[in-house]
Order: C-alpha cells, then structure tokens, then sequence
C-alpha cells in the first residue's frame, strides 16, 4: 500500500465531500428542521445534473443552469410537498413516488439516454476533477465550493431568522403548537421540502460538472450519503453547542468526513463497487451510535431522582 | 363573544370505536365571561375546546367566535381568535426553540408570515417586561431552549404566549392538571393575574373541583356530550364541592366516583 497514492487522492475526495455536504444541507432541512424522512432527493441528486448539463450542452452560462437546475428540485420538492400535504400521503411514500417518477422525466431531459458527458475542455465549467490542481486559486474547484459553501450558510442563516423561517422551524419541532399560533403547516413543510430540493438539484449540478458527466443512476442511495454527512457532523461536532450557522458547517464537513473515510477504505483495499455496501454500513454505524450512547454507556439515573415539576 | 349552537361530534362513527363525544352541545359566552368546566372523564370537555379550536370539523351546528362564524374555517386560522394552553407541557411550545423565539411565534399570531426578521430587538426588550408576570424569573432566560424548562415554567410560558396578543377566547384544558401542586397553584394565579388584567373571556377545565368554585363568574358542568348544569354570578360563589357532588350523583345515576375529581 503506497501512502502517497492516499494522500494524492485526498484532494479529489475533499472537493466530493464538499459537493456533497452542499446536499446534505438540503436533506439537514428536512431531515432536521421539518423532522421528515423525504426520499425525493435520490431523484433530484439526478435532475439537477441532468438540467444542468443539458442546459450547458445546448450553450447557456453556467450559472443560469444551475440555477434552472435549482428550481427544477424546487418543483420536484413542491410535488412531495403536495401529495405529503394536501393529499395526505405519508412522506417517506410521497418522496418515493416523485422518485420514482422523476427517474422517467431524468431520461427525457436527457434526452434518452443513460449518461450525457460534457467536455471540460470546450465548456467553461464552474468546478471539475481537472480543477484540483495547477489552476489559478479563482478557479480551484475546492476554493469555489467552500466559497459556495459559505454563501449558501449565510443565506439559510438569514431565512431560518424571518419570520416564515421561524415558522417552518417550529413546524418541524411541534406541529401542534405551530397551528395553535395560526401557522400553516402544510405551506410550511412544501416551503421547506422545495427549499430542500431545490439545493440538493442544485448541489446535483456541481457533481455532474465535476465528474464530467450527467448520469441516470447517480442520485441513486443520495439520502444515504446525505444522511451520513448529517450524522457524522452531528456526532463530532454536536458537543460544540454551536449556533445554526455552526450545525450547517458540521453538515458540510461532514461530507467531506464521509468521502475521506471512503478513500482510506478504498485505499485499503476494497473496489469501487463494493461502495454502496460500504455507505449503508457507515450510515447504519453513525445512525446506531447516539442510540448505542444513551442504551449502554450513559450513567444510570436514579429513579424519582429527576421528578419534572 | 361565543356561541355554540347545537354542536355534535362522533369519533370512529360506522365502527365498533363509535363515540359519540358532544351531542347537540349549546354554550353562549359574554365578553369577560370566565368559566369553569367540569365533568367526569370522557365527557367531552376537551372535544369541546378542540371544536372550538378547529382540530377538526363538527359533525352539526355552528360554532361563532364575536360575530365571526369559524365553523368551517381550518384550524390555523381560526387560531387568530384564540389563545390555548394544553393539559400535556410538551404541547403549547416549541421544545428546540429559545423562550424568545417561542414567544415572537405567538407574537405573530393570526399575521403574515414573511421575510421580515423573525424577532425584533425591541419585542426582545418587550417580552423581558411581560415573562415578569410570570413571577418565575424566566425573563432572565431569554435565550434558554424550552426543552430546558421544567413543566411549569413550560405552562406558564404557554399561557404567557396565548395571552402575548390579546385573544377573543382562551381556552385552558387541565393547564395545571400535570404539575404538582405548588407549581399549579402558582401557574393558576398567573392565569388569575393575566386573565384579569386584560378582562379575557376564558373556558378553564379543570378536575378540581374546589379550583372550579374558586376561579371565574361561572361554572359548567359536562356529561355525555353536553352541557347539563350551568350557574354563574351570586349563585356560584355559594357553591360548595358537596353541592357538585351531589349535582354529578344525580345526573350520573349515582355511580360518581372519579378518582380524578379531587374533591377536598
Ligand atoms: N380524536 C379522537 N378520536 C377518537 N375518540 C376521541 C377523540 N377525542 C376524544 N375521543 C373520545 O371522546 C370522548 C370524550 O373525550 P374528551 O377527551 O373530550 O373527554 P374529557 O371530558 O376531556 O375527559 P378527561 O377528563 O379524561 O380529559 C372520550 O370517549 C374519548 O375517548
Ligand atoms: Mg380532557
């Protein structure tokens, strides 16, 4: 095993978990904030790659692909928000169905086929694999995305401080207090899932231009990996007690925790598409340790000790 | 300030759960009107306060809030109306959300939510004056986390949050009913103060039946679905618990005996 080869790779895995920590703030919105499960995202982790790449093969600027791509997971988010609410569909099954169905409309944007590659060299992509190394600091794909990072923090810090952000967090923490303070909490929870989406579409579009590439399957186990980055940054930096703004840090980092935990296990050994296997048994560890923390390693309370006037 | 013509409402109807919970139930406030309900369990006190409130629809009649009829109006809005505080402490406020946070939610009632900063510095400045009438100290803890605060503290904020607008009814189910016994003496005095100084016309549950002659002008009680003793003013304040006994023996066929009821 050549360390080298690990630490040479470890830049490339960085802008990965970066890109990815940009959608696991996306699912940190739901999964979070609104406290729903919306499988919706392992569409639009395909969509937005799909708008984007498309809309830049046919000649437009980046930035408005990305953000048509936005606002293509804010519609897909709309639809889980309407079959969720309005039509009473629980929400795991709601964001299933628009996953589902988003998989037909990924073919047709593009354009029937399973993959459409973009050329590096003939498009002026905002980040790339090629972006790593040997180019200006205004181009280097790591500075852009922790520069995008940043930005998208501060927005969110804004919006969750307004009043309508104030309201779609008390929706996600009780939803019967919240209609008792005239809170609609069926808008609340169609803003947050399109808002979701629509960064996770969004996050969609810097991967396929870092790979190169829209690809059909490539949202596929993307509440996984967002899940992941939530957890992991939950239970290393959760003692820290931070601010809002601190809590989506910890999200975005931990992206990159998870795609730097990938290749050391690549490194050691193992092939790329044992990947998944790999994905589901660090989300299903993450997931179990602050339930494991609380069963077995938390000093025993005595009993009547706290009585709760 | 309230009427409730005629109101039914069956849960689970068409299966063997059927229940019928209010059955043609009629109730007329005037504005300042503080009464009492009492009942045994089951009896449809807190079917009667989700009527009103809007947590689903009536089967029949009508439910008119001032003049306004909020019988098919969607609970969220008829929450611009109504100020409620609940029997469980976990239900009236936000567990992850600062006391201030909680307080600007219930300061915004019944207005439009939008991109205006969620809370102001002078509300901030506000809510220290008003968490005073709380006599608990909390306006000394602007910022703690609600899931911090213990039971008490988390009721009186409730009952400070449905009061911050003043509401054309509040409605109390068993507000003190899962504290002990000082904190809900403490938490009934708070309702005394608030609900006097702004003359709010108050429904107040409660299972204490001592509390119920002591606290507001009137007094009801609830059987099955309805409204079977009223008495207010001179009348009431006569009252005395052997008398409510008596009342619920007679109506109830004479099996009374609800250890909730607390009767000493
Ligand atoms: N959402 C519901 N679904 C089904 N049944 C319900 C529902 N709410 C209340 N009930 C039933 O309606 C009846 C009246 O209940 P309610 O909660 O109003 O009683 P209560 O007078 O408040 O009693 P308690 O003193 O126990 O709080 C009960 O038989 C109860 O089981
Ligand atoms: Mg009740």
């Amino acid at each position: 095993m050549n360390i080298m080869l690990l630490i040479n790779a470890l830049p490339g895995a960085c802008a990965q978990g970066l890109i990815w920590g940009i959608m696991a703030i996306g699912v940190f919105i739901t999964y979070r904030i609104l406290d729903l499960a919306d499988l919706t995202v392992d569409g639009t982790m395909c969509t937005g790659g799909a708008v984007c790449i498309m809309m830049m093969l046919s000649g437009y600027n980046v930035w408005v692909s990305l953000l048509v791509a936005f606002l293509a997971g804010t519609l897909a988010g709309l639809v889980t928000g309407v079959l969720h609410t309005l039509l009473g569909i629980p929400a795991i099954l709601a964001g299933i169905l628009t996953q589902l169905g988003l998989y037909s409309i990924n073919l047709r944007i593009m354009d029937d086929k399973a993959n459409q590659a973009i050329n590096v060299d003939k498009y002026d992509l905002l980040v790339s694999l090629r972006y790593i190394k040997g180019v200006p600091i205004y181009k280097n794909t790591l500075f852009l995305t922790v520069l995008i990072i940043a930005v998208l923090i501060a927005v969110l810090y804004w919006f969750f401080g307004t009043e309508l952000g104030c309201s779609i967090r008390a929706t996600g923490s009780n939803p019967n207090m919240s209609r008792a303070q005239g809170i609609n909490t069926d808008v609340s929870k169609i803003i947050g899932l399109m808002l979701s989406n629509g960064i996770v579409a969004f996050a969609s579009g810097l991967y396929a231009q870092y790979q190169g590439f829209a690809d059909i399957n490539a949202g596929r186990g993307a509440i996984v990996i967002g899940l992941a980055a939530v957890i992991i940054g939950q239970v290393i930096f959760g003692r820290f007690h931070g601010n809002f703004a601190f809590k989506l840090v910890s999200v975005a980092l931990g992206g990159v925790i998870y795609y730097l935990v990938l290749q050391v296990v690549l490194w050691l050994g193992l092939k790329a598409n044992d990947l998944k296997l790999i994905s589901a048994v660090i989300v299903a560890i993450f997931l179990a340790i602050p339930h494991l923390k609380e069963k077995y390693f938390s000093k025993p309370v005595k009993k009547g000790g706290a009585s709760r006037a | 300030m309230l009427d409730i013509n005629r109101i039914s409402k069956t849960f689970n109807k068409g299966t063997v759960n059927e229940k019928k919970a209010l059955n043609g139930l009629e109730l007329h406030l005037k504005e300042g009107d503080f009464v009492t309900v009492i009942g045994g369990n089951g009896a449809g006190k807190s079917t009667m306060l989700n009527a009103i409130a809007g947590t689903w629809y009536v089967d029949e009649g009508s439910i008119v809030i001032d003049g306004i009829d909020v019988t098919r109006l969607p609970e969220h809005k008829r929450a611009a109306y109504l100020g409620r505080v609940f029997q469980d402490p976990m239900t009236g406020t936000a567990a992850s959300m600062q006391i201030e946070e909680n307080l600007a939610l219930a300061a915004r009632r019944g207005k439009r939510r939008n991109l205006r900063v969620g809370i102001t510095a002078k509300e901030r400045d506000s809510y220290k004056e008003q968490l005073k009438i709380l006599e608990l100290g909390l306006e000394n803890r602007l910022t703690t986390g609600v899931g911090l605060l213990s039971g008490g503290q988390r009721q009186a904020l409730t009952l400070l949050m449905a009061t911050l607008q003043k509401p054309k009814l509040l409605l109390l189910d068993e507000h003190t009913a899962a504290l002990d016994p000082k904190t809900a003496a403490k938490v009934l005095e708070a309702t005394d103060r608030i609900v006097g100084r702004d003359a709010l016309t108050t429904i107040m549950i409660t299972h204490n039946m001592k509390d119920a002659i002591a606290h507001g002008n009137r007094l009801v009680m609830m059987h099955e679905g309805q409204i079977i003793y009223d008495v207010s003013g001179e009348e009431k304040k006569r009252l005395t618990v052997a008398d409510l006994l008596h009342k619920f023996e007679e109506v109830s066929g004479g099996e009374f005996a609800n250890d909730r009821m607390i009767l000493a």
